[in-house]
């Protein structure tokens, strides 16, 4: 695992509180992980934090996945690992 | 038409004491304090630097879930931790038939004065962006009720009254109106304090009213010694079950006590003094009697509010001389604060849960800390150890900022 999935899973798995297994690249936060509409802002806030970006609200409903975080902070940061 | 009868049939208790009744009470009866140096944050600006923390035996994820708890305020932690205790120690189970007729009353003084702090300070320094989405559900005050209702489907009334020091007592005094009026059968009623946080601490030293006793916490809350010199704040929580007596008789419920009598008054004199007579404080004490229907012959013990502070524990000894007379010369008077602190809007719920246990046990708690007691105090205050003593009937007395006092009259039942 690259160190930006490890630095993802380990936000959302203390932001969530769920086990770091759960988080699979496909599993959804709420739908899988447990996650309400509050935990989910508090979640992007948490990676908007992380990695110094700002994720505007109209993108941020598109981030609903392990991988779609992955995706979105690869293709707005340099962090390409 | 004779009113509904309300019992106590479950306690729960988060203090500085212990966080269980057992431990709780030992510790009570034993005379030993719960307050240390606040180790949380650096207290070094701090003219005071000492609190009543909860008890190491405090284990809140017993209690909620660790995002709960990542997501609250430590109030909110000790009140719904109490809650949960007092119901488990009721034994009610709730079902699918009576759960419309179980509410929750439990509330505080100030709320989550930590959790706000925090959120502002964000604010302040990384702007609105940054502020916690749970913010406010993490701090406003009737949020023990929502996760209590939440967490055990409880879909009677609930709410939080909110009056400073008295909260816990009108609390539990308009969870008893509830049930008398027949808006439930059952109603969980206290108070939960986390007034410790910086803030509240800053808040609380510039108004003067902390103990300074730095170099003694232990001995720092005295009251109607002559050398007290303000109040200890105290964190924690005070819960009891309250329920219509038919109904508790009805599922066989242990009975702790009969809640027989709430009396209310207001001092309309200052914002945080009581007037030199106490009128407030008496008129609170003889509205209670009327409600209950004794006299105060009949009156055993008086857990008073006694909180340690010049003005406070002189005029409460002279309202007990006017409410309760000749009988007063009669009366075991103590202040548990002497031990725990002050747990403002969650003393009413601790000291309830005290002076039950004075009656199920016919134990007298102490006052520690009174070596010389200052001149016109000089009722029986059960100076530094417990006594025991036949306890029927008990009046517990809560008075707050904003000149607003409660009375609670408990009696063994009959």
């Amino acid at each position: 695992m690259s160190s930006l999935e490890e630095k993802v899973k380990k936000i959302i798995a203390e932001q969530l509180s769920v086990a770091e297994d759960q988080i699979t690249p496909g599993a959804s936060f709420v739908e899988d992980l447990g996650a309400d509409s509050l935990d989910t802002v508090e979640l992007v806030m948490a990676l908007e934090e992380e990695f110094e970006i700002d994720i505007p609200d109209e993108e941020a409903e598109k981030i609903v996945t392990f991988q779609d975080v992955l995706n979105y902070i690869r293709s707005h940061t340099n962090q390409q690992a | 038409m004779s009113r509904r009868r309300v019992v106590v049939t479950g306690m729960g208790i988060v203090s500085p004491v212990g966080s269980s009744l057992d431990t709780a009470w030992a510790a009570i009866l034993g005379g030993r304090s719960g307050i240390r140096p606040i180790t949380a944050y650096d207290t070094s600006a701090f003219t005071t630097r000492f609190a009543g923390t909860v008890s190491d035996d405090f284990v809140a994820t017993d209690w909620m879930g660790p995002k709960e708890l990542r997501k609250t305020d430590p109030f909110i932690h000790y009140g719904v931790a109490a809650s949960k205790q007092a119901i488990r120690d009721s034994g009610l189970e709730v079902t699918d038939t009576n759960r419309d007729r179980i509410g929750v009353l439990v509330g505080s003084g100030i709320g989550g004065i930590g959790f706000i702090e925090e959120e502002c300070r964000k604010l302040h320094e990384k702007g609105p962006g940054r502020v916690s989405p749970f913010f406010v559900p993490a701090s406003i005050i009737n949020m023990v009720a929502g996760y209590v209702s939440i967490d055990l489907g409880l879909t009677g009334p609930s709410f939080a009254t909110v009056s400073a020091c008295t909260t816990a007592a009108h609390s539990i005094g308009v969870g008893m109106r509830l049930i008398q009026c027949g808006d439930a059968d059952v109603i969980i009623a206290g108070g939960a304090e986390a007034g410790s946080a910086p803030a509240g601490m800053a808040g609380f030293c510039q108004a003067r009213a902390l103990s300074t006793r730095n170099d003694d916490p232990t001995r720092a809350s005295r009251p109607w010694d002559k050398d007290r010199d303000g109040f200890v704040l105290g964190d924690g929580a005070g819960v009891l079950v309250l329920e219509e007596y038919e109904h508790a008789k009805a599922r066989g419920a242990r009975i702790h006590a009969e809640l027989i009598g709430f009396g209310m008054s207001s001092d309309a004199s200052h914002i945080t003094l009581p007037p030199d007579d106490g009128n407030g404080a008496r008129r609170a004490m003889q509205n209670a009697m009327r409600d209950a229907g004794i006299n105060p012959e009949q009156v055993d013990y008086v857990n008073a509010h006694g909180t340690s502070t010049p003005a406070g524990d002189m005029a409460e000894t002279v309202a007990m001389k006017a409410a309760l007379g000749d009988h007063v010369r009669k009366v075991a008077v103590s202040s548990t604060k002497s031990m725990t602190g002050h747990l403002l809007g969650a003393a009413g719920g601790i000291e309830a849960v005290f002076s039950i246990l004075a009656i199920r046990d016919n134990i007298l708690p102490p006052t520690i800390n009174l070596e010389n007691p200052s001149e016109g105090c000089d009722l029986d205050y059960v100076p530094h150890k417990a006594r025991e003593a036949r306890v029927d009937t008990v009046l517990s007395n809560s008075f707050g900022f904003g000149g607003t006092n409660g009375t609670l009259a408990f009696a063994r039942l009959k």
